[in-house]
């Protein structure tokens, strides 16, 4: 049996990404070469986490104890369920969207296609960083990294609205990230001595009243990845991206790396006893509750699809905050599953919008009607992936959503329980009509019909992977659930 | 004199020489000097440029064996000439000396190499070996505040440095160049006399100017007016130097239109050395942190850092000018660092002394990089007579010179204070310093500056990476491998201090803690 | 015939060594800030620096004693050391005017003109 150490596993999942970033820069002329790179990589950063992931649900831990910048810095990492669940969505869906960036960057023909995949490798490798940090300067280190690596791929079309929406984006992100996430970061190394995301969370007895409600609130906010509102401008900002990049900011890097912190943070830093002893989080179950139904709100009046899902993905990551912040082992158990859940729907969605642009040329909703015929298997996914977010059977969503309800039944939040379930019911109302009416609306008039077709061949691929994968999460939950079960809330 | 007494007499001056190691501190000052007498009869630049080169590499040397003695065995003391203290003059190197001592030498050993080409560029034939000379009088005279134990001698090296500095300013390819020299000669001198009238002060009170002497003399004297306006005429006399806010504003001209090489010098060490001497007098003389009833001094110093910080941070933005835009944004950083010194506990001064160390580091990697796009477009036909650099100049600079733009924007990064640079950790423990005081505000300024700096430096990177090359940078060529050699070494350097403090923090920490009386 | 000064005058004249420093001092940064000329300019700042030169050798001027040459008649010496240090300040302030005069030099060349203001709206118009 092969017995690689889980360090050097850890070690590895973060090299491999980056030297694969370098190789792709390397071998950037050609083009096919290139492509395989990338490929290659991804498909071994996805063994290396299977490898860890197997420890782990062996019971067993991993960690580098890595070397300490100044004192009470340390550069370290420790894989725990959680951030094992984050690696293996991440490293997962990055084989998918790597196939479907082939597809779509070759057909639509786009310049600069090297410095994409290595940002994109680069912006993988802060990822997993995220997902593995042991403490928050690590993993705020990452979390910087990554708003730096995916800059680039936002402003890829370099003209005018690139350039603006980039603005947008990295203002927003480095200034929630600067001005508030770094100051709570310091605080809380301050009053609790320590960074290190523990069992329990360490700041019971360091911090009394007022002064915790703060500090929720500022790393609520601070994590702008998370897209809390109403510092979520950012998320619509960033459509101007190819949408490979969108697939990647809303499915598997950037907002999933926002929720996973907010989740962390109030596992590992305050600990759910903690939260619910003192009632610090109540307040911040509203915010998000109210994000959960304005977005969806939002979302209904906009006929751009990308900008139509990109409030879907914040109301959905409103969900997410809103399981962490009810603080108990129920909701919490929601939010986890949600991460991987959302992230295989939501990536479905915009393969599926981005294979419509490329074949199509059609951006907007109201021109899809009737398409569905030309195009059968990319709405048939859109479908699956719409159905899976809502969180309707027979797709993964449901368990997830399941849960929530659940735990905001647990907290006595019976608000929130309404507001999930009314905000499911807009899902259906800005989702589910998208393929009902490609499928079952008129055809579209004789010119533009003629040159219709389905979507290149790879992005076909990854878009009918990713929502095989919303299926299959539904009926073999197991190993998410049993990973998810590992987590210690005390 | 018979043969027997010169004998005597020679046996005697053989057994006084001591071993080469005990006359480091001494060589620390006269190696440079020399050199630059040396420049100063060299006609060719090339061979000026050598002969720099051998004498700057010789100096951290210097400055390590120094360090390493001083953490063996505790603050070393030098009689010059072998007049014995408080009568003689008296080089002393303790744990803060050492550190700003291997800093000033090992950035200047570091950025020669890149003045081969630039210099031959930017100054005319005849007078390149005259720039050489200046340049090693400068450091001789940086070196020398940092080393001496005594008042007056770290004026005259203050003003062999300034008077140095003049030089290379006006050296400069741009007539703008003689102006900016001009006015910081005026505000300079007006800053030097303003020092020596406070150095006058304090000889009057104390009777000495041996600085360890004045400050036990002061201990037991207590507070006087005389005591409170010499501290006032130091405090203004080195803040002109240091270009504390308001007083910065020989700054932006004297780095606008100095040569490249110059500007990206005095950004990295001739401030740093000021702040030196500043925390000298206020930490060591004058012993502000003991004083039963506290001055308001620190406070006073605090407000001037913050408008500094925030200041400078916004006029940078609107600057056209790539190097005024770097060099408000100098005066904002040179807050940071007195903001670190005006806290005046634990964290706060390690912040503000390895600012010292990361900021010489971060401004020497962005006036290099700076310095190299420069270079090139200057050799492209239409641009032989450009002066300045406009930010539109360096469009697509990212095709043309990568590694250039790369070391900038790592530079960049570390001025925004990005984990992982060199800028992150000065800004770690400048909060920590400011929480322990309670001043969560502070920390909130320290960030929003930071935020201030996204924009400013975003806007180059960003019509560096995007836009095209316009017409004459497409012809423009990569700069010269010694160039890039020592930008990639700066820019190396801004990551290896931000994960590897070992060189930096630790040694500003022993500092820090030295200078407030605490424990190791 | 002794004047009977009143107490303040009295202080203010025993003073008027410090007086006259800090008239100088006054009036050569009055100069540098206020005119224009470079060379003016320059005269304020030799000023300036004259009055520090005072500053320090008047109170080194010990009232009853003698040149400071060892000599055994006497007990009581004047103070050399500011003497020595005044000299290392007068030879940097030679300097320093050698160099600001080169400057204006180059600078009349340069511009054609030595008044700042003129060539502040120069610049501004370039």
């Amino acid at each position: 049996m092969n017995t690689i150490a889980p360090a050097i596993l850890i070690i590895a999942a973060l090299v491999v990404p980056a030297a694969g970033a370098l190789a792709i820069a390397l071998v950037g002329r050609r083009a096919n070469l290139r492509e395989a790179v990338t490929l290659v990589t991804a498909a071994v950063l996805l063994g290396v986490v299977g490898r860890l992931a197997s420890v782990i649900f062996a019971g067993g831990n991993a960690r580098v104890d890595g070397f300490e910048v100044v004192s009470g810095l340390t550069f370290a990492f420790e894989v725990e369920p959680l951030g094992m669940l984050f690696a293996l969505v991440a490293s997962t869906l990055w084989i998918a969207n790597s196939i479907y960036s082939i597809g779509y960057m070759r057909a639509n023909d786009e310049p600069r296609q090297t410095l994409f995949y290595v940002c994109f490798a680069i912006a993988i490798a802060s990822t997993i960083g995220i997902a593995f940090a042991k403490n928050l300067f690590t993993l705020f280190l990452f979390y910087e990294a990554l708003t730096l690596s995916t800059y680039p791929l936002v402003t890829h079309k370099r003209d005018a609205a690139a350039k603006s929406g980039g603005r947008t984006y990295l203002l927003m992100l480095l200034g929630t990230s600067m001005l508030i996430f770094l100051p709570a970061i310091i605080a809380t190394g301050y009053f609790a001595g320590t960074l290190d995301f523990t069992v329990g969370g360490i700041l019971k007895g360091r911090l009394e009243g007022p002064a915790v409600v703060v500090l929720l609130g500022l790393f609520a906010f601070g994590i702008g990845k998370a897209a809390l509102m109403p510092l979520h401008r950012w998320l619509p900002a960033a459509m101007v991206a190819p949408t490979p990049v969108s697939a990647l900011l809303h499915a598997v890097a950037v907002v999933k790396a926002g929720v996973f912190t907010i989740t962390k943070v109030v596992i590992y830093i305050f600990g759910i006893d903690y939260l619910s002893a003192t009632g610090a989080s109540t307040w911040l179950v509203y915010v998000a509750g109210a994000g959960v139904i304005l977005a969806s709100l939002i979302a209904m009046t906009k006929d751009n699809l990308k900008a139509r899902l990109a409030y879907s993905t914040v109301s959905q990551l409103a969900y997410i905050v809103t399981g962490a912040m009810l603080a108990n082992g129920t909701a919490l158990v929601g939010s986890s599953m949600h991460i991987a859940m959302h992230a295989f729907g939501k990536i479905t969605l915009f393969f599926c919008a981005g294979a419509i642009y490329t074949a199509a040329h059609k951006t907007e909703v109201s021109e899809l009607t009737g398409l569905g015929r030309a195009m059968p298997i990319t709405f048939a996914a859109f479908f699956v992936g719409a159905l899976s977010v809502i969180g309707l059977p027979p797709m993964g969503g449901l368990w997830s959503k399941w849960y929530l309800a659940l735990g905001a039944l647990e907290a006595d939040q019976l608000v929130i329980l309404a507001a999930l379930m009314v905000s499911s019911l807009l899902n259906i109302a800005y989702l589910l009509v998208i393929p009902v009416k490609a499928f079952f609306g008129p055809a579209p008039d004789g010119a533009s019909a003629a040159g219709m077709k389905e979507a290149p061949l790879a992005c076909l691929i990854a878009l009918i992977a990713t929502a095989t994968g919303c299926v299959v999460l539904f009926f073999y939950p197991g190993p998410l659930f049993s990973l998810v079960g590992l987590i210690q809330f005390r | 004199m018979s043969a027997g007494e010169l004998a005597v007499g020679t046996a005697a001056a053989v057994a006084h020489t001591r071993t080469l190691s005990e006359q480091l501190p001494a060589l620390q000052v006269v190696i440079p000097l020399l050199g630059a007498v040396l420049c100063a009869l060299v006609r060719k630049g090339t061979l000026a440029w050598a002969l720099a080169l051998a004498v700057t590499w010789v100096m951290p040397v210097i400055a390590l064996a120094l360090l390493w003695r001083v953490q063996a065995s505790g603050p070393i003391s030098y009689a010059m000439g072998g007049w014995a203290p408080p009568w003689g003059i008296e080089y002393r190197i303790d744990a803060l000396s050492a550190f700003v001592l291997l800093l000033v030498s090992g950035v200047a050993a570091a950025m020669l190499p890149f003045a081969r080409k630039s210099i031959a560029s930017e100054i005319d034939g005849d007078k390149q070996s005259w720039f050489y000379t200046m340049f090693l009088l400068c450091l001789t005279g940086l070196l020398g505040i940092t080393i001496t134990g005594d008042a007056f001698n770290a004026f005259v090296f203050l003003e062999i440095s300034s008077l140095s500095t003049y030089v290379m300013i006006a050296l400069g390819s741009d007539r703008r160049a003689l102006l900016a020299a001009y006015q910081y000669l005026i505000m300079g001198t007006i800053g030097a006399t303003l020092y020596v009238i406070g150095i006058g002060f304090l000889y009057t009170l104390t009777g000495t100017l041996n600085l360890a002497d004045i400050a036990t003399r002061l201990a037991t004297l207590g507070f006087s007016p005389p005591m409170l306006t010499a501290l006032s005429f130091l405090i203004i006399g080195i803040s002109l130097k240091l270009a504390l806010f308001p007083l910065h504003v020989w700054l932006p001209g004297a780095y606008a239109y100095a040569p490249s090489f110059a500007t990206a010098f005095l950004a990295a060490t001739a401030t740093k050395v000021a702040v030196y001497l500043l925390v000298r007098f206020l930490y060591s003389v004058f012993s502000l942190t003991t004083l039963s009833e506290p001055l308001p001094v620190f406070d006073l110093l605090l407000a001037l850092s913050i408008a500094g910080m925030l200041g400078a941070s916004i006029v940078a933005v609107f600057q056209d000018d790539v190097k005024r835009l770097l060099a408000y944004s100098s005066v904002a950083q040179i807050g940071y660092i007195m903001l670190g010194v005006s806290l005046a506990n634990g964290p706060g001064l390690t912040g503000g002394l390895v600012h010292l160390a990361n900021h010489a580091v971060t401004k020497a990697a962005l006036f290099l990089a700076v310095g190299a796009a420069y270079y090139r477009l200057r050799t492209v036909q239409e641009m032989a007579s450009m002066t300045s650099l406009k930010i539109t100049d360096l469009a697509g600079l990212g095709r043309q010179m990568p590694w250039t733009l790369a070391v900038f924007t790592l530079g960049g990064l570390s001025i925004i204070g990005v984990p992982g640079t060199a800028g992150f950790i000065s800004k770690w423990y400048l909060a920590l310093g400011a929480l322990e005081k309670g001043w969560w505000w502070v920390v909130v300024v320290i960030m929003a500056s930071s935020l201030i700096a996204v924009v400013y430096i975003g806007r180059v990177i960003e019509i560096a990476w995007f836009r095209e090359p316009a017409g004459p940078l497409r012809e423009a060529g990569r700069p010269h491998p010694s160039m890039i050699f020592s930008m990639a070494l700066f820019g190396f350097a801004i990551v290896f201090f931000g994960l590897d403090t070992s060189w930096t923090a630790k040694l500003a920490v022993s500092a820090a803690n030295m200078l407030l009386g605490l424990g190791q | 015939m002794t004047i009977a000064l009143t107490p303040v005058l009295q202080e203010f004249v025993a003073h008027y060594n410090q007086w006259i420093t800090i008239f100088l001092m006054v009036a050569g940064l009055y100069i540098v800030i206020a005119k224009d000329n470079m060379i003016k300019k320059l005269v304020g700042l030799s000023l300036f620096q004259t009055s520090v030169y005072l500053l320090y050798i008047s109170p080194g001027k010990i009232l009853g004693g003698t040149a400071p040459i060892l000599d055994e008649r006497f007990t009581v010496y004047s103070n050399p050391l500011p003497h020595v240090l005044i000299l290392t300040a007068i030879v940097v302030g030679v300097a320093t005017l050698a160099l600001g005069l080169a400057l204006v030099v180059r600078i009349n060349e340069a511009f054609g003109t030595i008044e700042e203001d003129e060539i502040f709206e120069r610049e501004l118009g370039e």
